[in-house]
């Protein structure tokens, strides 16, 4: 069909569309009069954090849900009205892609060019173009359980198109999966939408991918916080983006920033603190002179995410204190010496033939913030598990707090906090309640628990949710929540599993604030994550793939590495891509 | 059309491959009723067989001994002998008989007079249904010498005879003969309520249920998709459950075998019916697994007369037992296999099903909506 004929009006318009749901006694507002246009043959980003209502508006769009409020117009036509002439245009992954996992790569095409009519004739062209397009050619016989996440999503990818829609609606499509994966996934919707004028519909919750989009719709809270070109979104921050740098190092630099005047952004990145202001200039040197005398500003260009936290922050001046510089005083009571508190030497784990982690080494010293950055499956959480002295190790030696996990694998549980991805609470408790049963779950009774408690309440801000349950609580109290559970025994080592992946940047400031106030006072921390950003908070990181290490080091030096002429201030995951292709070809070497 | 008929061709492929590669539907379907079938077949028995039997002679005579040679020859019974009925009651107390058979020293004289109660017979009742099942061997027995007496003494047929429990199409009044028919019924309850509300709860967890629904396909081709292959899975199961039935158990199958396919064609889509109607509103396995139990297994089994005769429960409990589909069923299936094609029993029986087929179905195919909400 030529772009032409449609040109004229949008591919998606969406008029005022709400949407509520009951959940238990609560109504809920899902969506709340959102108003948007998708331009035919571009990519629009529908951005926002978990939560925020992405998935939700996909299905209505897909007329999966009821419409409480307002219109949807795919392609000109009413999806209440006619559904099935929608779907019939459309294509939807939904989350998990949608695949059979008992059915091979073959027999999942198949199943879906059945359901999307295509004649059989056409099937063997379309077939080696997707197969072409994805990589997926020599696996057509693998069942779909058995390719990995980033192959997964290619396939789910291309059953979505083996029909090609005029709307194309990707639900997360990144979530999880291996950078490499996510760079081909961008390409090949470049490509759909360049040369076969697909329009697309792209949700993610990496702020980052918004800048690869023709189109950002921004939600939060199920509105509509801002629509236009990503470029918009950064020209408005234009002036307002610094690096600083002291020498008084970068966690007490970020600290006194963060309250500063003018200042309504600071986050560490690398050696160097970056600054947004709420004026085109930046923060008063002068001010800050006493505690930082070598304080200097050097302009950068904004991002994205800039443009989100602006809002954000406009928006909660009237909800919300600011967030107070609060100390988290308890030093943690003494330990082994200096030394490392973490101490992995050639830990390696199999389970029967397969490896999954294979010769991993790595010491965390006390007080270091310790990042295993890797996508799902690579063995960070069979590495996490071996360090909780849930899982024996198959060789190699593991010491944690000075207990080697062999012999003293309870007393070396006894110091360490564990926050678990997705947080882990019991959701039919009262934020009270969680805060009694584990503090309780760590042997704390009597005054002491009360104490604790009672600091915590204090600490976290938790006073007015005390009576609400877990599962009601918006995602950042959960995380703030399930932090505060972790802390309840005075640990000191903590363990964070994908700790903000999904929260949104305020929340996860006010997280990465109180971690760093945790390390100042000498708490050892280790984080696992998939999240590039979150890897920029830590003080050294190990890049993992298949069970290995491929390298380790502090972020700036792991970024350096993928510097060339061409890209001169290389990302995370620029680097995480460079050095995993590195890892490919001498792994091919070494096979030749 | 063309593309309906592709789309109905696709599922239906993908279903079958499903099932041909999880073990678990295939277990439910062919595993599960022979498993079944063994445990019932040999293990469980509701028969009275190698009874402990105390027996009492006061006063030994011809009379006496030709009775009690009686349970001597009976299969049923294990007699022993004590001297006094007060060793034998305490050796039921000890529950090392579990009746006591008393000839009480009048007994030659009373018999030969006939009438009044010449013997006198003790049950431990503590177990009702074997009590019930040795009171009516005794009196089977009793009643056998009876006859025999009166044959050989010439006496005309004037003898008050005063039991005569008459067993009809269970000859060997062979529990297992009338349960295996009852166990087809839960198997095809299993298959077509638990299976098919499982397989499609699965598809809502693994996220599968979503894509299908932005796909062109309708709703009613989704049902049918899942009806036809769960169907075939059914009666498969039912062949299966038959064969074994007969050719290993040696359970007589005295009806025609066109007329057990079309009464358990019913069946089965009564039971997919309800499992279509449960994953209607349950999401997830756990769930479906639950509903499914509670409110078509446990009642097929329980109500449905497979093992607890119907009409010997109270009144409340009868009027409930209407709306369990096994019941038709198991009605059906006994009279097939111990009876015949009788049909007063079968046609109403079959229209009751056939009812309760349209009503399932037709709820679960206007309750089904393509939507997630």
């Amino acid at each position: 069909m030529p772009p032409s004929a449609k040109a004229a009006s949008p591919a998606l318009r969406l008029e005022a569309v709400g949407h509520r749901f009951r959940a238990g006694k609560r109504a809920v507002t899902a969506l709340d009069g959102i108003t948007a246009d998708a331009a035919p043959g571009a990519i629009t980003g529908l951005i926002g954090p978990d939560g925020a209502g992405k998935t939700t508006l996909m299905r209505l769009i897909a007329g999966l849900l009821r419409l409480d409020a307002g219109r949807i117009e795919v392609l000109g036509i009413d999806v209440v009205r006619d559904p099935l002439a929608v779907q019939a245009r459309l294509g939807y992954m939904p989350q998990r892609f949608g695949l059979y996992e008992d059915l091979s790569v073959r027999e999942n095409l198949d199943l879906y060019a059945d359901l999307q009519g295509v004649p059989p004739a056409a099937r063997a062209g379309r077939y080696a173009e997707l197969l072409h397009m994805t990589g997926l050619g020599p696996f057509t016989r693998r069942m779909a359980g058995r390719l990995s996440g980033g192959m997964k999503q290619k396939l789910g990818l291309a059953c979505t198109l083996v029909n090609p829609p005029d709307l194309l609606l990707l639900d997360e499509p990144t979530v999880g999966v291996d950078p490499v994966s996510r760079r081909e996934l961008w390409q090949i919707i470049d490509h759909l939408t360049r040369t076969a004028h697909m329009t697309v519909l792209f949700s993610t919750a990496y702020l980052d991918e918004a800048e690869r989009c023709d189109s950002v719709l921004l939600i939060h809270d199920g509105r509509l916080l801002g629509s236009g070109p990503p470029g918009s979104f950064t020209a408005e921050m234009a002036g307002r983006t610094f690096f600083a740098t002291a020498s008084s190092g970068r966690r007490r630099l970020q600290a006194r920033l963060a309250g500063a005047p003018n200042v309504i952004d600071a986050v560490i990145q690398g050696a160097r603190v970056r600054v947004v202001t709420a004026a085109a200039s930046p923060p008063d040197a002068d001010v800050l002179a006493p505690d930082l005398p070598d304080l200097a500003f050097v302009p950068t260009a904004p991002r994205f995410e800039d443009g989100f936290v602006a809002r954000l922050r406009a928006l909660n001046t009237a909800a919300a204190p600011a967030a107070r510089p609060a100390a988290i005083p308890n030093a943690p009571v003494g330990g082994n010496g200096g030394g490392d508190m973490i101490s992995v030497r050639h830990l390696t784990r199999r389970f029967g033939a397969f490896t999954a982690v294979d010769d991993v080494s790595f010491q965390v010293a006390r007080g270091e913030i310790f990042g295993l950055l890797g996508a799902n499956g690579a063995g960070k959480s069979t590495t996490f598990r071996m360090l909780c002295g849930l899982l024996p190790a198959s060789e190699g030696s593991l010491r944690v707090a000075g207990f080697d996990l062999r012999t003293a694998a309870a007393t070396a549980r006894g110091r360490i906090g564990y926050m678990a991805q997705k947080f882990s609470l019991y959701g039919d408790l009262s934020v009270r309640q969680n805060l009694r049963f584990f503090s309780s779950a760590y042997r704390l009774f009597g005054g002491r628990q009360r104490d604790r408690i009672d600091w915590a309440v204090n600490e976290f801000d938790l006073t007015p949710l005390l009576n609400d349950t877990a599962r009601d609580l918006p995602l950042g109290f959960k995380q703030r929540l399930a932090l505060a559970c972790a802390l309840m025994h005075e640990p000191d080592i903590l363990f964070l599993d994908e700790p903000t992946s999904g929260v949104d940047p305020l929340a996860r400031r006010d997280f990465w604030r109180r971690i760093n106030l945790l390390a100042e006072a000498g708490v050892t921390v280790l984080v696992t994550t998939h999240f590039m950003e979150e890897a920029e908070y830590c003080d050294r990181l190990a890049i993992m793939a298949q069970g290995r290490v491929l390298t380790a080091g502090n972020p700036e030096a792991i970024k350096a590495t993928a510097r060339t002429s061409a890209l001169p201030d290389p990302t995370m995951e620029d680097a995480f891509i460079a050095i995993i292709e590195a890892a490919a070809a001498h792994s091919a070497t070494e096979a030749a | 059309m063309n593309q309906a008929v592709r789309r109905m061709g696709g599922l239906l492929r993908k279903e079958f491959l499903q099932i041909w590669r999880d073990p678990s539907a295939l277990a439910i379907a062919f595993l599960l009723p022979a498993v079944l079938l063994l445990i019932f077949g040999y293990g469980v028995s509701l028969d009275a067989r190698n009874v402990n039997l105390a027996l009492v002679v006061q006063q030994p005579g011809p009379l006496a001994t030709s009775f009690t040679s009686q349970f001597g020859r009976s299969p049923f019974f294990v007699t022993h002998s004590f001297q006094t009925i007060q060793a034998a009651e305490q050796a039921m107390a000890a529950r090392e008989v579990k009746g006591i058979v008393w000839l009480p020293s009048n007994f030659g004289r009373r018999a030969a007079a006939g009438g009044g109660s010449p013997i006198g017979v003790i049950v431990n009742g503590v177990d009702a249904n074997d009590a019930r099942i040795i009171e009516g061997y005794v009196q089977q027995v009793w009643a056998g010498w009876l006859a025999a007496q009166a044959r050989e003494s010439g006496h005309a047929a004037s003898l008050s005879i005063a039991v005569e429990p008459q067993v009809r199409f269970n000859p060997a009044v062979s529990s297992r003969d009338y349960l295996v028919p009852g166990l087809i019924a839960m198997i095809m309850t299993l298959t077509g309520a638990l299976l098919t509300a499982l397989v499609i709860a699965r598809e809502w967890e693994r996220g599968t249920m979503e894509a299908l629904m932005v796909t062109r396909v309708r709703i009613r081709e989704i049902l049918l998709a899942k009806l036809i292959p769960y169907f075939l899975l059914g009666m498969g199961g039912m062949a299966a459950s038959v064969a074994i039935a007969v050719w290993l158990f040696g359970v007589p199958l005295h009806g025609s075998l066109w007329v057990l396919t079309a009464a358990s064609a019913l069946f089965m889509l009564t039971a997919l019916g309800m499992g279509l109607l449960i994953s209607t509103f349950a999401r997830n396995q756990f769930v479906a697994g639950q509903i499914a139990i509670i409110t078509t297994f446990l009642p097929a089994f329980i109500l449905s007369g497979f093992v607890f005769d119907i009409n010997s429960m109270p009144g409340a409990v009868r009027v409930i037992t209407h709306v369990v589909a096994a019941r038709y069923f198991v009605a059906i299936l006994q009279s097939l296999f111990l009876a015949g094609d009788v049909w007063p029993v079968i046609l109403p029986n079959a229209a009751a099903l056939a009812a309760m087929a349209i009503i399932f179905l037709g709820l679960a195919r206007a309750i089904a909506r393509k939507r997630l909400d």
